[in-house]
């Protein structure tokens, strides 16, 4: 295993600016990790070979041109989730219904990385239309946890935390609508961070939820994290829903904050968070991590978000009823895998969905379509959207009177056994009680690595900040990151 | 709550989905499970509360009148799994 | 029949006519082979988002203002569910509860005057594409190029009472959107589409009876045609005391009857959400007033203005204001010479003949309102009669020249020199003694003789009336 895997993003530009390796020994020596251990952690449902390494031998081009006014991405490695997009590049959100599908265009978010210089190294795993949170829902077998393969490494988007946590890239792109990257960060001992809604385009990004995706990135240091987010971010003229508000120099301030702590941040604990739904060893490192945040300057207060309880209900049927509405255009005619079995159109839109979907989008596209149905229309879905509005709320009043910030576990446990929650969907529901309420109100959250369990598997710390404030999460992250170290590369060896 | 077997039928057939009866039985369970759960919802009061459409509240997003080239037909057609020149092909519709 | 009264709305579907679809960037154009204006929105492709196109709205918002509606101040957009192949997403954007445009109005003439016919709403919504069934093929073909062009759909108030009436409203609806120019209104084409909603019950009843969706109405004469036949089915079916089924009919313009569209079993269960793709649009009083400012004249005010300002008869005015184009044309013409009816006969007679005779829209039309004016300033100046004035119209058409200077270079002059007409009128009495003698016996007939004789060595020219009243006198 080259040593050049371990590095950080950034310490990989540094090094190809200097000279030390070139983009294609970067790249080959991703692809050999990668070689070396796809096979037992079905991370990558797809590598991109040969493009890479033309994309590596351009960057080197580029350096070699431009040397340090090359874009910020140039050679740098990255693996993309197989929800987003690629042009060219098979994607199929690891379900069979897009098998074989070779989208026309590209993911903005992806194309940007492109422009600044990025090597594409292949589509991560994840559970099929994101809807999971173990990785167990991929119609091409489950991501395995590299600090114990029997476990899961989260979900969705378990194939990039997994490839990013064992070395396979140092930045990966995932989607979270109800956790989906802060979830996974957290049980692979990564970093993890959803913008604020709309931040990022969704433009190429298969819509799950519409009112609640976001794309954003996985890393193993607070300023890769920065680095790719400075690249994806900003307004898009194909999302209406993209934010026009200007995208902050992210690594100037986090250059600009190291070193400085963090007097003054008023940090928000909210009881509703410390159930007896969180396990005793998360609860108790996320605590001391809270205490961290103190010595380096903060002030704690306790907080009370009190619609918390009905996040869960609220975004199990807000979810699926927007998912079941966006999975309308799956029927093998345009695109897509289409059954054989249909002798009318009914049957052909029948069989090809129902051979296509697995399991869990099934169960959610049902639900989904029940709670828009006439009758249940008004108990559900507009219900549904009411609390969605107390939820935000809560957080508004929260960080208008009370903190600029708040802490919070990632996951009620750390990362479970293959199989363990599988027999019953409700209890894996349960698995985003502490990251769901982030998306119903649109803001930013970011999960960081905060200590390990007696199992010695990693917890996370969440931070989630008002809208447009991921500069104050990455400058949290990052003092408390220097002064609580956490082993980003325990599993790349 | 079990939901009954016709509602999942329905709603199955509403969306497009073909389900065994083993299916159908299994959902029944946990569809159930899930909408007693998600209908908790009720216990909180939400009088006059806005229901909450678009997170941010931006509102007015355009694009001027200005065409883009269209995809040209062998784009289509390579994504496509059955079309021809008069168009994507499908079960005969009555 | 007659104790039956019929209660109609229609639902009209118009394309508008902007460059590219309401959501996605590829062309509105009709008649292209198939699938060759797609793009990934058009497409459903997975990770497309539709982006409103603004000019829609403008687009909208004029109909909605001409139409005497208020315009909404916050309207959403809703997804509508279905699975059809035309359909690429599964679901039509369209408006549901919050429409853009309600309660308008739009005023036809009647038999008993004007009848206002409220509007209850006018909504955008995207077009689906087209299924096409092959003969002798199983399967059908989908084509999508038509999948997003921007329709508004208005509802009308079943204030309708006669197929007449509908007739009239449909005639009104698509003469507005083409003064606007928003669309062009071609039913047999598509851009205009109407459904009818049909209902009958007994005079006088406050009750409304089971209405009947009666679609495929693709020209006014099919509107009337298969309302009518609806209105005297349902009296027959309420008549022998049989129920009307609520139900979808089919005009089939073969069998000169409505059918029942069988397959359409329990109501659809369309599952509207408001959709989050796209932000709530929201339409203050400022977008109102520009697009108040843009609006042209409307068909009714035209009307008005050509009865009180030209004294035009009802006829001719609504010939000559059916066309925002000929309205014009006609503003022009008579701003250039003072005879309005004059240049009205013109207009309606000779020209509107002269332009189907070659299956030429006014808007190609060669001869410009200028020309026309001047030509019938020289009928009315007499410099040229009203026969070569037909004869100068004609080359006026195919040439694109100014009267004046046909009548130059032809030498079409009118004769009205009362000495030179004398002299030939003198002239053709000497060379005919015959029928002289003739006409001096009684032959009255012998005028026209004489009349065309002089007509012949003046080459058409002399002035007819002076040449009666000398010859007359020479006769006497």
């Amino acid at each position: 295993m080259s040593s050049l895997v371990k590095l950080s993003a950034s310490q990989m530009r540094a090094g190809l600016l200097s000279g030390e390796f070139t983009a294609k020994d970067l790249t080959s020596a991703h692809l050999d990790r990668i070689d070396a251990t796809n096979t037992e952690l079905n991370s990558f449902l797809l590598v991109t070979r040969e493009s890479a390494l033309e994309s590596a031998e351009n960057a080197d081009k580029t350096i070699k041109q431009l040397g340090n006014k090359s874009p910020l991405f140039t050679g740098i490695p990255v693996a993309i989730k197989d929800m987003l997009v690629t042009k060219g590049i098979e994607t199929k959100c690891a379900s069979k219904i897009l098998e074989g599908f070779i989208p026309p265009y590209d993911c903005t978010a992806v194309y940007r990385l492109k422009e600044h210089g990025a090597v594409i190294l292949g589509k991560t795993n994840m559970d099929e239309f994101a809807m999971g949170s173990s990785n167990e829902n991929s119609a091409y077998g489950p991501v395995r946890n590299p600090w114990d393969k029997s476990r899961v490494p989260g979900g969705s988007s378990g194939g990039s935390a997994a490839c990013v946590c064992s070395g396979q890239a140092p930045i990966a792109l995932g989607t979270d609508t109800g956790g989906s990257i802060r979830q996974p960060a957290s049980l692979t001992g990564t970093i993890g961070l959803k913008p604020t809604y709309g931040r990022v385009s969704r433009y190429g990004a298969v819509a799950y939820a519409s009112s609640l995706d976001q794309i954003g990135p996985f890393g193993r240091t607070v300023e890769d994290v920065a680095m790719a987010l400075q690249v994806i971010a900003g307004k898009d003229s194909r999302d209406s829903t993209s934010i026009g508000a200007p995208v902050p120099n992210y690594l100037e301030e986090l250059a600009c904050a190291k070193g400085k702590g963090l007097s003054g941040l008023r940090v928000g604990v909210p009881k509703e968070y410390f159930s007896q739904g969180i396990d005793p060893e998360v609860s108790k490192s996320v605590h001391a991590s809270i205490k961290a945040l103190e010595g380096l300057g903060c002030q704690l207060v306790d907080i009370s978000l009190p619609t918390t309880d009905y996040a869960l209900a609220t975004y199990y049927i807000i979810g699926p009823a927007e998912a079941s509405s966006n999975l309308s255009r799956y029927d093998g005619i345009r695109y897509g895998k289409r059954s054989k079995n249909h002798k009318s159109l009914a049957e052909l839109y029948a069989s090809t969905r129902s051979e296509g979907f697995g399991q869990e989008v099934k169960r959610r596209i049902l639900i989904g379509t029940y709670v828009l149905s006439q009758g249940y229309y008004d108990a559900y879905y507009r219900k549904a959207q009411q609390v969605r509005t107390l939820i935000i709320e809560d957080f508004k009043k929260a960080f208008s009177e009370q903190c600029d910030i708040i802490a919070t576990p990632v996951s009620p446990t750390t990362a479970f056994a293959l199989g363990e929650k599988t027999s019953n969907p409700l209890q894996m529901y349960m698995a985003d009680i502490c990251t769901i309420p982030v998306n119903l109100a649109g803001l930013p959250g970011i999960s960081v690595p905060c200590g390990l369990d007696s199992k010695g598997l990693p917890i996370g710390l969440q931070l989630v900040g008002p809208a447009l404030e991921e500069t104050r999460l990455l400058v949290t992250a990052q003092a408390f990151m220097d002064q609580c170290p956490f082993d980003v590369t325990a599993n790349i060896v | 709550m079990s939901l009954s077997i016709e509602t999942v039928r329905y709603v199955a057939k509403l969306s497009a989905l073909a389900i065994t009866d083993e299916e159908a039985q299994r959902m029944c369970k946990d569809l159930g499970e899930t909408l007693d759960y998600v209908a908790k919802l009720a216990e909180i009061s939400t009088e006059g509360v806005r229901p909450t459409s678009h997170v941010h509240g931006a509102t007015n997003d355009f694009r001027e009148d200005i065409l883009k080239p269209s995809f040209k037909t062998e784009e289509v057609s390579s994504i496509a799994p059955d079309f021809g020149p008069s168009g994507f092909r499908v079960p005969r519709i009555i | 029949m007659d104790n039956f009264e019929a209660v109609i709305g229609l639902e009209v579907h118009a394309q508008l006519a902007t460059d590219s679809k309401i959501f996605a960037t590829s062309s509105t154009q009709s008649g292209n082979l198939p699938n060759t204006q797609t793009d990934p929105v058009t497409l459903g492709l997975p990770g497309c988002l539709p982006v409103l196109n603004k000019r829609v709205v403008d687009f909208a918002i004029k109909l909605g203002v001409a139409t005497n509606c208020k315009i909404r101040h916050e309207s959403v957009f809703a997804r509508k569910h279905y699975f059809y192949p035309d359909l690429p997403k599964g679901y039509q954007i369209s408006q549901y509860d919050k429409p853009l445009c309600e309660d308008g109005y739009l005023e036809i003439r009647s038999d008993t005057g004007m009848k206002r016919i409220c509007i209850t709403r006018i909504h955008l919504e995207e077009d689906a594409g087209k299924n096409t069934h092959l003969d002798h093929e199983p399967y059908s073909v989908v084509d999508l190029n038509r999948a997003g062009v921007p329709l508004v759909e208005i509802v009308s108030e079943p204030d309708l009472r006669s197929a007449q009436e509908a007739a009239a409203y449909m005639k009104l609806l698509r003469q507005t959107v083409r003064y606007l120019d928003i669309c062009d209104g071609n039913m047999d084409e598509g851009s205009l589409r109407c459904d009818a909603n049909v209902s009958v019950r007994l005079r006088g009843a406050e009750k409304l009876g089971t209405k009947v969706e009666i679609k495929n109405l693709n020209s006014f004469k099919f509107v009337e045609r298969a309302i009518e036949y609806e209105i005297a089915r349902q009296s027959a079916l309420l008549a022998n005391g049989e129920a009307v089924v609520q139900e979808t009919r089919l005009w089939d313009e073969s069998k000169g009857a409505t059918r029942s569209m069988r397959g359409k079993e329990e109501a659809a269960d369309y599952r509207y959400f408001p959709d989050p793709d796209l932000l709530p649009l929201v339409v203050d009083e400022a977008w109102i007033e520009r697009i108040q400012s843009t609006l042209p004249e409307l068909p009714g005010q035209a009307f008005d203005r050509f009865r009180s300002n030209y004294g035009l008869s009802p006829d001719q005015c609504e010939l000559l204001t059916e066309e925002k184009l000929t309205a014009h044309y006609f503003d022009q013409a008579a701003s250039v010479h003072n005879n309005p009816q004059g240049i009205a006969n013109w207009i309606t007679s000779e020209l509107f003949g002269r332009l189907n005779r070659d299956g030429m829209a006014m808007s190609r039309c060669p001869i410009s309102p200028q020309n026309l004016a001047n030509l019938v300033k020289l009928i009315d100046d007499e410099v040229i009669s009203g026969k070569i004035a037909k004869a100068i119209f004609e080359e006026m058409f195919s040439s694109s020249t100014s009267p004046a200077s046909i009548v130059e270079k032809r030498g079409l002059r009118q004769i009205t020199d009362s000495n030179q007409i004398s002299t030939i009128i003198k002239r053709v009495l000497d060379e005919n003694p015959a029928q002289v003698i003739a006409f001096r016996e009684g032959k009255t007939k012998m005028m026209g003789f004489f009349v065309g004789q002089i007509m012949k060595e003046t080459g058409g020219k002399a002035n007819p009336q002076l040449v009666n009243e000398l010859l007359t006198k020479e006769l006497a």
